[in-house]
């Protein structure tokens, strides 16, 4: 199943990126390559292996439930592009759309 | 058609705070009401190369939440990112949990929309899973349609949220209030929310359909979002069912979309259209290692489970004999409940004086002063005593609200306030006699009504020495004392 440019559209529309007609097209070029490469793991036999997302074997790592000391506030706000007090501040956010 | 044609189908999400002292996944306080960006870290902020653990309490909390609501927990879970792009979500993704969450399959018993109203209705449970919650968007001008930039707090951002998902079995918005409410109940009574609707700690967004009574397909439903009471929730509901009523009389069809409860108009609006939501593109969170859920660790938690509301109800009627409107009332809140309990165990009298004083004085004087019950300076041994000097005939029932008032102000021994203020009981006959004879004099119409056979006039007569001695007559006494000197 290759990707088409529409995929890559869709992707990049998730991702919040604007491509060209002429990208799309590449880029669902060089995509279906690497799905490509990856797939040659489609030749293990992998039938009743059990599927897993993580290859470190652990599990119930957890802490327990303490208060650490916080950033103050000036260390929070110092890398931020903008700010208005002890506020981030960013742009407009639209997402009604009536 | 009328709306009573159609049957409303409601399914609701409940997203509620847990009671954590630290974030989910991170050491940042959860307490409310901080100075803006102050309970911030790193990890909350989602600043790259950074690592969450998870708070231990917070899983238990969820598995204790699940068993509340009679829910299977999961043995194998994990979590998952839920990809969006929104300012109060720093990282780009919300860590929740997709197709593993923590409980699923459980249900919980409301009162059911019959005319008697005592038919008991299963509302299933389908699942509740942990997640993290969102910073808190300020957005400039009015509102966010004319806002030119937004500020962001992410106090929040990190805090443990459960989402409790419920099947579509509610059929009215009645039934929708009675879920929450229960719900409400359940959580507070496990430690696992405070579920103040006020502070964000409890919200609720609904899914409505309707469809024809008998047609067994569900129609075409919108969720609705916004609503911040229970009272909300059940006008949003039923405004949203005789929108679409409406369309459907209309011949039109319902489009699936997110609307918003508007408060101030009573409506829903537009906020979206489903075709075009988001596509989250779940994947499980590489940063956070798989759970194992043991059944040791469960049972250790149910062995912790408090007595439920619905269990105490009946045991208050069975054992302590009181009626079920009292018992439905004080099981209702837990820490009512238990200061109940612990006044019935001190006093050695029926435990349906200690709910007729619970329900009057003290809740009223709760209320009126604004304090919570696990605050009151009356403790229970107090309240006892009160009750105690009653029924040994110290002090009779009306002075005994004024003592108890006091006590329930400053915590005095109601003892001591008896003796200081010489409220005590006045039973001495010779000592009445004198204000019976005022009382007689003072009121010749009420004597010459009880004389002419109208026995209850007396009733008169005993309130007036009631008042006279400011409530320390026994009023046995006093009747006695009317009874020989009136003739009868």
């Amino acid at each position: 199943m290759a990707l088409t440019a529409d995929d890559v559209n869709q992707i990049a529309r998730l991702a919040r990126l604007s491509l060209s007609e002429n990208e799309a097209e590449s880029f669902a070029g060089s995509l279906n390559g690497i799905l490509d490469y990856v797939q040659k793991i489609d030749e293990v036999d992998t039938g009743g292996v059990e599927p897993t997302s993580r290859v470190a074997r652990l599990s119930n790592v957890v802490r327990e439930d303490r208060v650490e000391p916080s950033l103050s506030t000036e260390e929070a706000l110092s890398n931020a592009p903008d700010k208005s007090g002890e506020y981030f501040r960013v742009p407009r956010v639209l997402e009604i759309n009536e | 058609m009328p709306l009573e044609d159609y049957e409303i189908i409601i399914g609701l999400e409940v997203h509620a705070e847990l009671k954590t002292e630290s974030k989910v996944f991170c050491g940042c306080s959860t307490k409310f009401g901080a100075q803006p960006n102050s309970q911030v870290c790193p990890v909350c902020l989602g600043l790259p190369g950074t690592l969450p653990v998870l708070n231990k309490r917070a899983l238990e909390l969820t598995i204790l939440a699940g068993l509340a609501l009679n829910c299977k927990i999961a043995e194998h879970t994990g979590f998952d990112r839920k990809q969006y792009f929104y300012p109060d979500l720093p990282k780009g993704y919300q860590i929740s949990q997709f197709d593993r969450p923590i409980c699923y399959d459980g249900f919980i018993e409301i009162l059911a929309d019959d005319r008697d109203g005592n038919e008991v209705k299963r509302v299933g449970i389908n699942r509740v899973h942990l997640e993290e919650e969102s910073g808190k968007s300020v957005h400039s001008g009015t509102g966010i349609l004319d806002s030119s930039y937004s500020l962001l707090d992410y106090n929040r951002s990190g805090i443990p949220l459960i989402e409790i998902v419920s099947e579509p079995d509610l059929r009215s918005p009645q039934e929708a209030r009675r879920f929450l409410e229960e719900l409400k109940r359940l959580l507070e009574y496990t430690g696992v929310s405070d579920c103040k609707m006020e502070e964000g700690s409890l919200r609720c967004d609904a899914n409505v359909s309707l469809r024809k009574r008998g047609e067994t397909r569900f129609g075409v439903k919108c969720e609705i979002k916004n609503m911040n009471s229970f009272r909300a929730v059940e006008a949003a509901i039923l405004h949203e069912a005789e929108r679409q009523a409406e369309l459907l009389d209309a011949g039109e069809q319902v489009e699936p979309q997110t609307r918003g409860w508007d408060e101030l108009t009573g409506t829903t609006v537009f906020m979206r259209s489903k075709e075009s939501s988001s596509d989250y593109r779940y994947l499980p969170d590489p940063d956070l290692v798989d759970l194992v859920i043991d059944a040791g660790m469960v049972e250790a938690l149910r062995e912790n489970l408090p007595e439920m509301p619905g269990q105490k109800r009946r045991r208050y009627v069975e054992e302590l004999k009181i009626p079920e409107y009292d018992a439905e009332l004080i099981s209702g809140s837990r820490n009512l409940a238990e200061y109940f309990e612990s006044v019935v165990a001190v006093y050695n009298g029926p435990a349906k004086i200690v709910s007729n004083w619970v329900m009057g004085e003290f809740l009223r004087l709760i209320n009126q002063e604004k304090v919570e019950i696990e605050d009151a300076k009356i403790s229970p041994e107090e309240f006892a005593a009160v009750l105690r000097l009653v029924d040994n005939g110290t002090i009779s029932g009306s002075v005994a609200k004024g003592v108890f008032e006091e006590v329930f102000r400053t915590g005095e021994d109601p003892e001591s306030i008896v003796k200081r203020q010489g409220l005590a009981q006045i039973s001495d006959a010779d000592e009445l006699s004198a204000v019976v004879d005022g009382i007689i004099e003072a009121n010749p119409k009420a004597v010459e009504d009880v004389k002419s056979g109208n026995h209850k006039a007396i009733g008169f007569l005993v309130g007036q020495v009631m008042k006279e001695t400011k409530g320390q007559a026994n009023p046995k006494v006093v009747n006695q004392l009317l009874r020989d000197r009136l003739g009868l």
